[in-house]
């Protein structure tokens, strides 16, 4: 007994097999000589049709200033508005009366890499950055200190402007 | 004798490897072909081009963990591997695939066992090797493994006969089931190639070899999508592997009766030097070469093939074994036997190119309304069940 299939009346100009077949055999061999697409990734990291976005969030850097001290004023706004909770600042203050970060730290596992902190930031110091490659061989080293922090040289996320959607 | 005995061991032992290094091969091809025909890469990581990929994966096999299911039948689940695996190789055993080779101890034959009977040898096993399939399905206790392993039984018993009734077109012309007499016969010109005489027959073969080696579009015993992997469900490490060498070295023992039955085997088209003897090893090497190419040209097809087609629907598939493919190969014989005996006896000719011309002329009047037919697909296109 057949199995109930549904079979769709179709007009017998518009049924192809043995066409269509060798029509699809011709394409997946066009394909085969194609350029390929693949970026070769830890040699090739990024190609003229892909690079990584200017707006890409990514792991943290504090930016420094001349004397090569963190900007961080120990304001406190980014652990406050941080949505992981996982920005941890203890103020400290100098004889001039400078407020300064004494810890520091980022657990960037918890991070959800929103950019809040750098969109709150009044001296702007604390930034997210365009960078993806992590890893390392422990778990601890995920914790960012305030050195850690200030001595990542990659570039700073773009962040989004409503003002300016484009980036214009 | 025991010349004939250190040759045939030394066959062997060669033959053997020749098929295990190509399947590894093969695997790798298979991956790398795919990924160019999706415009991508394939693995190419280990080794230069990823050419020992093969080797990684098969340490990797190595050192699984073999799983064994509580409800299985531990004897047939251990043997079905090995019942899938040998008689793909075992039919290798017969193909003729060079010119014999000259030594000091006289002529070898460069076919590990010249059988007169090679053609029912080849018959013969190329349907047992659905017994491992099946058995692995039965002996995993698991429904789809056995629906994958019900679905191979079905398959094989409908192209099989459609398989051995195109190649009866094959020994027509040969008049003799020996294979080394098959591809003397076509190794005339390059027109008496079986291709070119029985071009039917050879679609038919082709497309019946693609359903017993288990091949997309026929590729229903191991269907991803439904059954999960079909019969090899519960295989893991080192017996999961056996099958897939199993389906790679059946695909080139497919590969290898193509090229034997309608290929004209290890002819070198265009010239007769290869054909005559004095042999010499530079014929040997020559026709060997012609011989692995056309067999990798095969192989090519099976994996372009498996690229572009989507699979069959179950119902599909049996429609085109029985409503199509066998009424066409019976027809086919009988069409082709009126013809070869009409021409021998009717005309007198002999088997030459002016009669395999002849035979290719009937052949293409006759390709044109069955290419029609199942272009429009009525028969394929499935079945409704009356209300």
């Amino acid at each position: 007994m057949a199995i109930g299939v549904k079979v769709m009346k179709r007009p017998g100009t518009k049924v192809s097999y043995v066409r269509a077949t060798l029509q699809g055999m011709a394409l997946t061999l066009q394909h085969l000589f194609r350029p390929k697409v693949t970026m070769q990734y830890p040699e090739e990291k990024s190609s003229q049709d892909w690079t990584l976005s200017p707006r890409w969030r990514g792991t943290h850097r504090m930016l420094t200033d001349e004397q090569g001290r963190a900007k961080c004023v120990a304001c406190g706004l980014c652990p406050q508005i941080c949505p992981a909770n996982c920005i941890k600042l203890v103020p400290g203050e100098d004889e001039a009366g400078n407020r300064y970060p004494l810890i520091y730290e980022i657990d960037e596992f918890r991070c959800v890499f929103c950019g809040y902190c750098q969109e709150v930031c009044p001296e702007e110091a604390i930034h997210v950055g365009v960078h993806y490659e992590n890893s390392e061989f422990s778990r601890d080293r995920f914790v960012y200190d305030l050195e850690r922090l200030c001595a990542q040289t990659h570039p700073v996320s773009t962040l989004w402007d409503p003002s300016d959607p484009k980036g214009e | 004798m025991s010349v004939f005995l250190v040759a045939s061991a030394i066959k062997i032992i060669v033959v053997f490897t020749v098929i295990m290094v190509g399947v590894a091969l093969l695997t790798l091809a298979e991956r790398r072909i795919c990924a160019w025909m999706q415009d991508r890469l394939g693995p190419n990581r280990v080794g230069p081009q990823g050419l020992l990929q093969p080797a990684a994966d098969g340490l990797k096999n190595l050192v699984k963990e073999e799983t064994l299911p509580a409800q299985a039948d531990r004897v047939l689940f251990m043997l079905a591997p090995t019942m899938s695996f040998v008689p793909a190789l075992l039919t290798f055993a017969v193909i003729p695939f060079a010119t014999p080779l000259p030594t000091r101890w006289g002529d070898v034959d460069m076919v590990v066992a010249d059988l007169p009977v090679g053609f029912l040898y080849i018959l013969a096993f190329g349907s047992l090797g659905v017994y491992g399939i099946v058995l692995a399905g039965w002996s995993s206790n698991n429904k789809y493994s056995l629906l994958g392993g019900l679905r191979a039984t079905a398959q094989m018993i409908s192209y099989e006969i459609a398989m051995g009734l195109s190649t009866v077109a094959v020994l027509l012309i040969a008049g003799n089931v020996t294979l080394t007499d098959v591809i003397a016969k076509q190794s005339q010109s390059l027109f008496t190639w079986n291709v070119f005489p029985l071009s039917l027959a050879y679609f038919i073969f082709l497309v019946a070899a693609f359903a017993e080696t288990n091949r997309l579009p026929f590729d229903l015993p191991e269907a991803e999508g439904e059954l999960i992997a079909g019969y090899h469900t519960e295989y893991s490490a080192m017996k999961f592997s056996m099958f897939y060498i199993a389906e790679y070295s059946n695909m080139v023992t497919a590969s290898a009766l193509m090229t034997t039955l309608f290929f004209g085997g290890w002819d070198i088209p265009f010239t007769t030097w290869d054909n005559t003897p004095p042999w010499t090893i530079l014929k040997t090497l020559a026709t060997l070469t012609m011989f692995s190419a056309k067999v990798v040209l095969f192989l090519f097809l099976y994996i372009w093939v498996r690229w572009t087609l989507p699979r069959f629907r179950y119902d599909q598939l049996m429609a085109l074994g029985w409503k199509v493919m066998l009424p066409l190969a019976l027809t086919y014989v009988t069409v082709i036997a009126t013809a070869i005996w009409f021409l021998h006896d009717g005309l007198g000719w002999t088997y030459d190119t002016r009669f395999a011309l002849a035979l290719f002329a009937l052949n293409l009047v006759l390709a044109v309304p069955l290419f029609f037919v199942l272009d429009r697909g009525r028969i394929v296109a499935g079945s409704v069940v009356e209300a």
